[in-house]
């Protein structure tokens, strides 16, 4: 009933190949949009303490990670690349970011995000080179290399973090014509325009000719090359342009999100926790990309919360409390006892959840 | 030429170490086709819970005797509760559930035995080969040798055992197809729970190995790193190219470090067995004794 499209006709090819092509969709999403950019602002004018916090402990890194997690899909999830190599390529987006605004003088901010990601995805081509070659779990190991050797190189050189001691990096100030975005608030809102930007461009891509190239390759690539898909270019294509999108988001980490970074930050680990959100947000989807990376973004943050809760009561009730060791160590054995338990219960994602409410939605509340 | 000779040996001695770790993978992957992420966590796991055991007073057999039944508690529970949900799923949520069971066991050793680095004295010391100085002018750790000798013991040992026995006949049945070995009445379950439990047992050797080298601490997770490039070098499916990888992995990590690190100041060995690896596939995309994958339309 709420998402019948029947009645919805279309009478010509453009209307039916529109990005959102039934009705509840494009109100569905207006609703988001008009709530990321006028109600949580909003809040967060009024309500300066609580909003101020949770955008920048939770919305900033949630649209970041979000933006990291449609590149990697682009790659994973529609290419069929699996890549272990994400926070190498943030690295370079970040890093590239902060030299050319050092060192270009008078360089627009948006113009070196731009370059930033189109270094990322030179070094993603290079990368991705192997996999002409190898596929599947090799391929991953071998991205491995990327993800060490990137990560060497910025701290062996010190010429990328500007012969800074510590080689840490900190980020400048960001301004747009003349304009500083400097508060939580302004932060957001840029970083909210440009995630939006480029997530239409990759629904909008991957409906098209190179997305449908893409699948056909993950899907199977002999037989896309058989039927005249030149595998070289797709796969090459799906590095570059998932490395962009992973560099802007490096990009953006360093200077929207963290402020100061240093190449250590882009570890294995955060490689990690970028390719758990698109598995647990769903793998060849944009809308299980920001599942995810809300999923793991704010998963940490529950299970502190209630680990400290269940501190206070245990001390309020027995007059003791977990020792620091434990509460740390349980947060691990809970964050992965989720992990195992949402890849079992939902191998396919979030995204595959909110299908199902869908295909649900369709006929409530009538089912018959 | 002495001194390239013991840095070769050097290089050869702690690739055996390597091959060990990597053989774990090899295991899980032959028999279920999952790539276990989680084999470095096992050898924290098996190391620390040694060590803890150890350190409440358990003589040394006994010690080895109740880590072992506790991996093999790991790698049954593993297989019941993990691996039987997702049969038939794509290996790539196999894999990623390999990496829950990472975090898991890691922050399970920990809470258990707590997180601080423990030292683990095996009787052998460090200490370099006296003959071998005498004859050759080469430095050799004795410790080393007695690690690559327990090493080639348990690959001999596996290699019985897959060979030989009926349950290593079984193994290589249901590595080699999984629905032929069902239809002969293979019980896969069985069979998986076996290899986990194999690998525990595998883990368990490198864990007391690494752990009596570098002390029993955090860092142990990340010999399955050291691994990755082994095994991409070896074939995932092959127990001999896990050993032949992981000692030429070893040799040109040693080797490399020496004569070409200086000139790019040092700290290459994180990545120059990858770059090996990927240069290699390139010429050999299945490594060296991967099987071959043929396509087919």
């Amino acid at each position: 009933m709420l998402y019948r499209e029947a009645g919805q006709f279309k009478t010509s090819y453009a209307a039916d190949q529109q990005i959102f092509p039934i009705r509840q969709d494009r109100i569905g999403i207006a609703i988001v949009l008009v709530l990321a950019f006028v109600a949580v602002p909003l809040f967060a004018k009024f309500v300066p303490d609580t909003g101020q916090y949770l955008l920048s402990a939770i919305f900033i890194p949630f649209l970041i990670f979000s933006l990291a997690a449609l590149g990697l899909n682009i790659l994973t999830g529609y290419a069929g690349q699996l890549s272990l190599g994400t926070a190498a390529f943030m690295a370079v987006g970040a890093f590239a970011a902060y030299n050319f605004v050092l060192r270009v003088p008078g360089i627009p901010l948006l113009v070196a995000f731009i370059a930033a990601g189109l270094c990322a995805a030179a070094v993603g081509i290079l990368f991705g080179l192997p996999s002409l070659r190898i596929k599947g779990f090799y391929l991953a190991v071998a991205t491995l290399a990327a993800q060490f050797f990137v990560v060497w190189t910025l701290v062996r050189f010190p010429w990328f973090s500007n012969h800074s001691s510590s080689g840490v990096i900190t980020a400048q100030k960001m301004v747009i014509l003349g304009y500083e975005f400097d508060s939580p608030i302004e932060k957001y809102m840029l970083t909210l325009a440009i995630v939006a930007i480029m997530a239409v461009a990759v629904k909008n891509m991957v409906r098209g000719t190179v997305g449908r190239a893409w699948m056909a390759v993950r899907d199977m690539d002999v037989a896309a090359e058989v039927i005249g898909i030149r595998l070289m270019y797709t796969k090459l294509l799906a590095f570059a342009v998932s490395s962009f999108y992973c560099g802007v988001a490096g990009a953006l980490y360093a200077y929207a999100y963290l402020g100061t970074v240093e190449p250590e930050a882009f570890t294995l680990d955060l490689s990690f926790r970028i390719l758990f959100m698109i598995i647990i947000g769903g793998v060849g989807s944009v809308l299980g990309s920001f599942l995810g990376a809300a999923f793991i973004v704010v998963l940490p943050i529950v299970l502190n919360v209630f680990v400290h809760g269940l501190n206070g009561l245990l001390q309020s009730t027995v007059q003791w409390s977990l020792p620091g060791s434990i509460t740390s160590n349980l947060e691990l054995i809970v964050f992965g006892g989720l992990i195992i338990f949402f890849l079992i219960v939902e191998p396919h994602g979030l995204a595959r959840l909110w299908q199902i409410g869908k295909e649900k939605l369709r006929l409530w509340p009538f089912p018959h | 030429m002495a001194f390239f000779i013991e840095t070769l040996i050097g290089g050869l001695l702690s690739g055996v170490m390597y091959a060990l770790v990597a053989l774990g993978f090899v295991l899980i992957y032959k028999a279920s086709g999952v790539f276990n992420f989680a084999q470095g966590a096992l050898v924290f796991f098996a190391a620390a819970t040694f060590v803890g055991l150890l350190e409440t007073g358990l003589p040394f057999w006994l010690a080895i005797v109740a880590t072992l039944a506790a991996m093999v508690v790991v790698g049954l529970a593993t297989e019941r509760f993990v691996l039987r949900p997702l049969v038939n799923q794509p290996q790539i949520t196999l894999f990623m559930v390999t990496i829950g069971l990472t975090f898991f066991l890691e922050g399970l050793t920990q809470m258990i035995w707590g997180s601080q680095p423990r030292a683990l004295d095996i009787g052998i010391e460090d200490v370099p080969v006296e003959w071998l100085i005498e004859r050759f002018n080469i430095s050799v750790s004795r410790f080393d040798v007695f690690a690559a000798s327990v090493a080639l013991v348990l690959f001999a040992v596996l290699a019985v055992f897959f060979q030989k026995t009926r349950i290593g006949r079984a193994l290589r049945a249901v590595a080699d197809d999984h629905q032929a070995a069902m239809s002969i009445g293979i019980p896969l379950q069985q069979i998986w729970g076996i290899v986990w439990a194999a690998a525990g047992f595998v883990a368990l050797v490198a864990g007391i190995m690494w752990g009596a080298r570098n002390g029993v601490q955090f860092a142990l997770t990340f010999t399955a790193l050291k691994a990755l490039p082994v095994l991409i070098l070896g074939g995932f499916e092959s127990i001999p190219g896990a050993i032949l990888g992981g000692l030429i992995i070893g040799a040109i990590e040693k080797l490399a470090e020496v004569y070409v690190g200086p000139m790019f100041g040092g700290g290459i060995e994180s990545w120059v067995a990858y770059i090996v690896a990927l240069m290699f596939l390139l010429v050999r995309p299945e490594g060296l004794f991967g099987e071959k994958h043929i396509d087919r339309v």
